[in-house]
């Protein structure tokens, strides 16, 4: 995991401020999905390599859930969003695939 | 002749004697040295026995790379092992001890080993001690361990401060030598902020250790004056004795600086340096020839020899040999016929360039020889030459031999996040990756091995790096260059010696040799990382800075292959030891993690409370009296006391959140399984949690003061799990909603007053009409208390009595608690702890988290009825609906008795049908809470037991095998004290036959009380005064105006997150005039937290570096201006730091974290002067 985060409200903090919870991609169903969504929401994850949206909460910050965008692999970030703008207008997956080698330019940050 | 000091020239201070002792014997040394140096100057040249074999072994390399010359030093708790003899700065009274050796270094029985050595090569371990099994850890580890091994850690606590700091830089040079130096001068010159870190104790790396010229200067006077430049810039941090010994993501670098022998602050301080760019300069390790004998005392590397002739003057006898495969060995003769001694050189190449040639004119040269063999016992005495044409032998007495076998850069940092190094065929080395993520190779450590061009290289990478962040950096010249061998720096590949007669070391440290190597190859184990394992090479302390490319090297001949083929073991974090003291810093015993202390703390302790750790909390566990010699008659007193008149306890410790916004009572209903948004104001009502999965999260009380306000409680351990739950319900899943909730837990004194009595004292306190009809069960309001303070009273009950909870705000509590106890007192009332609490929540059934343990659903517990059927969501009601949550042969709580009353029954304990073994299937449930009922005289326990609230009655067998007992036990419901609330009203007790009790005002508590504070010039710490603290709340979306109304307060805007901002009052204002003067727009909220937060002042030149301890945020860097604010970590404790003048920071911090903060301030403050 990335040294530091860009959290959107307070800046570039270490990563020790942060609480991991999860993928972010799953969207929790109408309370009348059928039990297979709620199955899938609860239970179902993928053990990504590569791109990845996370919930990360800035616990030792301003407290907000964040969206992480971020690489399992080489670490790199790309995004980092308040939780509630990305329920909102929900960001498209990051498809880029990168690859193992070290992204060019600074990581970390953003 | 052995080794000794020559009378003259060196950089040590020959006016200077230190006194130091080796095992005993006391030595001299100078200023300047190295305990090594100085013992070689001693003629100690024999400085440790090897980890398997025993040999007797000497100074190789030197510097960090040293496999050999290991050394403990220090007793007690201060002991060090595995200390590199070339790392340790000689000082008086320097006590050292060599290892790995017994019964003396002289004469070592371990020695044996050595002609043991056909049965332990490489995996004997794994061969031999395979059988039988029931050897391995009596009789073969320990036996293993004491022959095989380094030095001995120390089981004393260590009495030394460390400490951690966090650093930021735009550039960070790792290593001082030539590259290093002028990479920090052209960045600095540019403006840039520069951090220039060098393990060793002086600025230069090989220019303090070879002859070189640049310009008119000499290598130490060059150091010196780049150094001087560079000190003088107040853009530089110049961190000697220290260690890069990671390099992480982000651009993080750990670092190790070592503080031998200072006067004050930490013996050691980790450094975390947040680097946009960095210059990876730590130059190259010199490649030891690999041939019989080559371990022998008194054998080192060529540059080694070298140093120790400029720098510290050591004179290695009258003959040295010398065998080189490149121009070092060149250099290094020349430096030894300039000081008159006799040199045999012996080269493995037949065309020696002229340049090399010239350097080594007066000494023999044997081209195209190889050394063969090194002779002799506790030094080397002999070589033994090989011609390679003829292979004619020849043996030469010699006192000392310097070997170069080329060179390897240093790339280790460069490949820590998961990068090869690449391998240069040319050259014969392996390279550093190409530049990535800001970290730049230059010098040396790139492969550059002249003089000239590695301060070119240097000054090039540094001014690229500057130039990349914006700044323009300027030329800098470099001047001109005179080195041995015109700067010549190739060598050839030798990666052993074939005609070897003895054994020929790759790995010194674990006496790894050529065969082992080969065996391993001939035994499947010939990938590097097999290999690695299977014969220990490139393990231990050293990490095979010096065997793993020879090792490479010879799997590479052995296999056939070229050795970027075979490919390098992989390269982690620590580049050296690193010792657990540091990186624990601070964070060990009393402060190992923050500890949070009750508003009621202080009240507790003067009633001689017994305390016990509770996840953060120090919680009070009994109340000891005279002639109670253990917890237990304490806590049955006390359970007795409550149920029979009245108890008084502290429940701040739970969680408590306020929660207010229009949708708060909408928002509740989501959160809990029953509905909430019926609850009537005033009133309370228990609550469940659920996770998503339908299984219990957390039990609690939610209490409504208005329309849109509630104020919720949490168990204590989940309070924090709790809050960040519903954070992500109100942000994340359901952010359209206006929901605000705020932690005030450190703002509220809760006290539980509970028993029969429990009416009769409160009304002494209360001003209100406490009867059934206007204060009933679960009744929860604002009161006021005889004495004007407004506090909340909630008729709650954790004991099953008629109880009632104060809370009152915190800075009264020891006040309120006080008198309540002497109101109490004609009722007798009794202060009682945790201990006390358990077993009267036992009796009644009621449950914790022994019972909410992530696999119980409400039904399982008997709160079915508590699950709403008719709301349409809620946490957790789709997954609890699942069949296998529902069955009804699921395990459920029951009571438990022991049939004879007086039989112990513990948590932990397993139920079986009687006559039944104790297997897995037969597994009937366990007991999750058990005590002794001084009420009922009998132990009791709850247990969850399948089907259990069909099988009242029955009896079964409480297994514990664990702690080795059975007791037969009979279930029951899980309800012990059957008295309902005492509900019938002794109206005598309301008509006050004792006058009211009036707390008095709370006296200033001081959390600096007693502590050191820092000394003017430095930096001081004080007490805030005292002012209104609140939060503004409003919905994120209104965050503008919510920073507006905040900075009313005192001019600073303290932003927490969109939408909650915290507001300081003026001295002296009151919580009316403050309302008043913010004029809060609708829709926006305060809550008050005078209570809950403490605020500190740290003023002082030196306040951003003591801040720079605990938190990450880059105060130096300018952007922390006076009126910039923000929500940090410090050391693990969350706060709000604000800048509030020049070089004056207010940390604002929950209350009861106050006084563990203000301890690890003050610790900071101590070392810091």
């Amino acid at each position: 995991m990335a040294s530091l985060i860009n959290c959107p409200h307070c800046g570039v903090r270490p990563r020790e401020e942060f609480t991991i919870r999860g993928d972010a991609g799953p969207v929790r169903p109408a309370p009348d999905a059928d039990f297979g969504a709620w199955d899938a929401y609860v239970h179902l994850r993928d053990n990504v390599r590569g791109p990845m949206a996370e919930h990360w909460q800035h616990s030792g910050g301003c407290r907000r859930w964040l969206v992480v965008e971020r690489d399992t692999f080489t670490h790199e970030v790309f995004a980092v969003v308040d939780a509630a703008d990305y329920t909102r207008v929900p960001v498209a997956k990051p498809a880029r695939a990168r690859k193992a080698a070290n992204p060019a330019g600074r990581r970390g940050g953003a | 002749m052995s080794f000794s000091r020559f009378s003259d020239g060196g950089l040590i201070d020959r006016s200077q004697r230190i006194g130091f002792s080796f095992d005993g014997r006391r030595f001299e040394g100078f200023a300047g040295d190295t305990l090594a140096s100085a013992l070689l100057a001693n003629g100690q040249v024999l400085m440790g026995r090897s980890f398997k074999y025993h040999r007797p072994r000497g100074l190789l390399s030197g510097g960090a790379s040293e496999p050999n010359a290991l050394v403990t030093l220090g007793a007690g708790g201060l002991r060090e092992p595995n200390l590199r003899a070339s790392m340790v700065t000689l000082r008086e009274g320097l006590s050292a001890e060599s290892q790995n050796r017994w019964p003396s270094l002289g004469f070592d029985l371990g020695a044996v080993n050595s002609a043991l050595s056909p049965f332990i090569g490489a995996g004997f371990y794994y061969k031999t001690f395979m059988w039988p099994a029931a050897l391995w850890e009596r009789l073969y580890e320990p036996v293993i361990r004491r022959a095989a091994g380094l030095g001995r850690a120390s089981h004393a606590p260590d009495p030394q401060d460390y400490e951690k700091r966090w650093a930021h830089c735009d550039l960070l040079v790792i290593g001082s030598g030539p590259a290093g130096l002028t990479a920090a001068l052209s960045a600095a010159r540019a403006g840039a902020r520069v951090i220039l870190c060098d393990e060793n104790a002086r600025f230069g790396g090989r220019l303090i250790r070879d002859q070189v010229e640049i310009g008119d200067l000499d290598g130490p006077g060059f150091a010196a004056e780049v150094a001087d430049e560079l000190a003088a810039n107040a853009n530089v941090r110049l961190l000697a004795g220290t260690t890069v010994f990671g390099s992480y993501d982000s651009g993080v670098f750990g670092a190790l600086e070592r503080r031998d022998g200072a006067s004050s602050g930490p013996a050691q301080r980790i450094w975390r340096i947040v680097a946009r760019r960095a210059v990876l300069a730590s130059g190259a390790e010199e490649r030891p020839l690999v041939f019989g004998g080559n371990d022998r005392p008194g054998i080192m590397m060529a540059s080694t020899m070298r140093g120790l002739i400029h720098a510290e003057a050591v004179r290695p006898g009258n003959h040295v040999g010398v065998f080189t495969t490149g121009a070092s060995g060149h250099e290094t003769a020349r430096d030894l016929l300039a000081r008159g001694l006799e040199v045999t050189l012996v080269d493995s190449r037949r065309d020696i360039p002229d340049a090399e040639r010239a350097a080594s004119r007066s000494a023999r040269v044997l081209e195209d020889h190889m050394v063969a063999d090194a002779l002799g016992g506790k030094a080397v005495s002999a070589m033994e030459v090989i011609d390679r044409a003829s292979g004619r032998r020849e043996r030469i007495n010699i006192d000392a031999l310097a070997t170069s076998g080329g060179w390897n850069p240093v790339v280790g940092l460069a490949c820590q996040r998961g990068d090869k190094p690449d391998w240069d065929t040319n050259r014969g080395m392996f390279v550093p990756p190409a530049a990535s993520d800001g970290l730049m190779a230059a010098g040396s450590a790139a492969g550059i091995l002249d003089l000239e061009g590695c301060l070119d290289s240097g000054a090039r990478a540094g001014a690229e790096a500057a130039a990349a962040l914006g700044f323009k950096p300027k030329k800098t010249s470099i001047p001109t260059v005179r080195e041995a061998c015109g700067g010549s720096t190739g060598f050839a590949t030798l990666w052993h010696v074939s005609e070897a007669r003895g054994k020929a070391f790759v790995d010194f440290q674990n006496d790894v040799t050529v065969s082992d190597l080969g065996l391993a190859v001939r035994e499947g184990y010939g990938h590097v990382e097999l290999a690695k394992r299977y014969t220990t090479t490139g393990m231990a302390t050293d990490q095979g800075k010096l065997s793993n490319v020879n090792a490479i090297g010879i799997l590479a001949e052995n296999r056939g292959l070229s050795p970027d083929r075979v490919g390098t073991t992989t390269f982690r974090p620590f580049y050296t030891p690193v010792s657990i003291g540091a990186l624990a810093g601070e964070h060990r015993g009393a402060h190992y993690r923050p500890v949070r202390r009750s508003p009621l703390h202080g009240w507790a302790e003067k009633h001689g409370a017994v305390f016990i750790e509770a996840g953060a909390w120090m919680r009070a566990s009994h109340f000891p009296r005279d002639g109670e010699s253990s917890w237990k008659p304490a806590c049955d007193r006390e359970c007795v006391a409550v149920r029979a008149g009245v108890g008084i306890s502290d429940a701040s410790t739970l969680g408590k959140i306020d929660v207010t916004g229009k949708d708060a009572a909408q928002f509740l209903d989501l959160i809990y399984t029953g509905k909430i948004s019926s609850l009537s104001v005033g009133k309370a009502r228990y609550g469940l949690m659920l996770r998503e999965d339908g299984l219990l999260m957390d039990d609690g009380t939610v209490s409504r003061f208005a329309e849109d306000h509630f104020v919720i409680t949490t168990t204590t351990a989940a309070a924090g799990e709790v809050m960040a739950h519903m954070e992500f319900c109100a942000q994340a899943l359901w952010p359209e909603l206006d929901v605000r909730l705020v932690s005030v837990t450190d703002q509220w004194a809760q006290i539980t007053v509970a028993g029969p009595q429990s009416r009769a004292v409160l009304v002494r306190i209360v001003d209100e009409d406490l009867s059934e009809e206007a204060m009933p069960f679960l009744a929860a309001r604002p009161v006021r208390l005889h004495s004007g303070l407004a506090a909340r009273l909630f008729r709650i009950s954790f004991s099953g009595e008629l109880a009632f909870e104060l809370a009152v705000p915190a800075r009264h509590g020891e006040a309120v608690a006080d008198a309540i106890l002497e109101a109490g007192r004609p009722y007798g009332i009794t202060p009682y702890g945790l201990e006390a609490l358990n077993v009267l929540r036992i009796e009644k059934g009621f449950i914790t988290h022994a019972e909410i343990d992530g696999r119980t659903t409400p039904g399982d517990l008997g709160l079915g009825k508590m699950v709403s059927a008719k709301k349409p969501d809620f946490i957790g009601r789709v997954m609890l609906a699942r069949e296998g949550l529902q069955r009804d042969d699921r395990e459920q709580l029951v009571g438990l008795r022991p049939v004879r009353p007086d039989q112990t029954v513990l948590a932990g304990a397993h139920l079986l049908k009687p006559d039944t073994a104790p297997t897995m299937a037969n597994d009937q449930g366990h007991i999750t809470s058990a005590c002794w009922s001084p009420n009922l005289g009998s132990h009791i326990a709850l247990a969850m037991l399948r089907r259990g609230r069909a099988r009242h009655g029955e009896r079964l067998i409480a297994h514990d095998p664990l702690r080795g007992f059975e007791s037969e036990v009979e279930v029951c419901a899980p309800v012990f004290w059957p008295a309902e609330e005492a509900q019938t009203v002794n109206t005598e007790m309301l008509t006050v036959e004792h006058p009211a009790v009036r707390p008095a005002p709370p006296a200033p508590h001081d959390l600096l009380d007693g502590l050191f504070t820092g000394q003017t010039g430095q930096a001081t710490l004080v007490m805030g005064s005292e002012t209104l603290v609140a939060l503004v709340t409003g919905p994120a979306a209104k965050d503008r105006a919510v920073r507006r109304v905040a900075k009313a307060g005192d001019g600073i805007c303290r932003p927490v997150q969109p939408g909650q901002v915290l507001v300081v009052g003026r001295s002296g204002e009151s919580a009316e005039a403050l309302v008043t003067r913010l004029a809060m727009p609708r829709g926006l909220s305060l809550c008050d937290l005078s209570d809950a937060r403490v605020r500190l002042m740290l003023a002082g030149p030196e306040a951003a570096e003591i801040l720079a301890v605990f938190c990450a945020l880059d105060l130096a860097s300018g952007s922390f201006k006076p009126g910039a604010s923000a929500p940090v970590l410090l050391g693990h404790i969350p706060a709000q730091l604000t800048c509030v003048g020049a070089q004056t920071y207010e940390i604002m911090v929950f209350s009861t974290y106050g006084q563990d903060l203000a301890e690890s301030l003050s610790r900071a403050l101590r070392l810091a002067g």
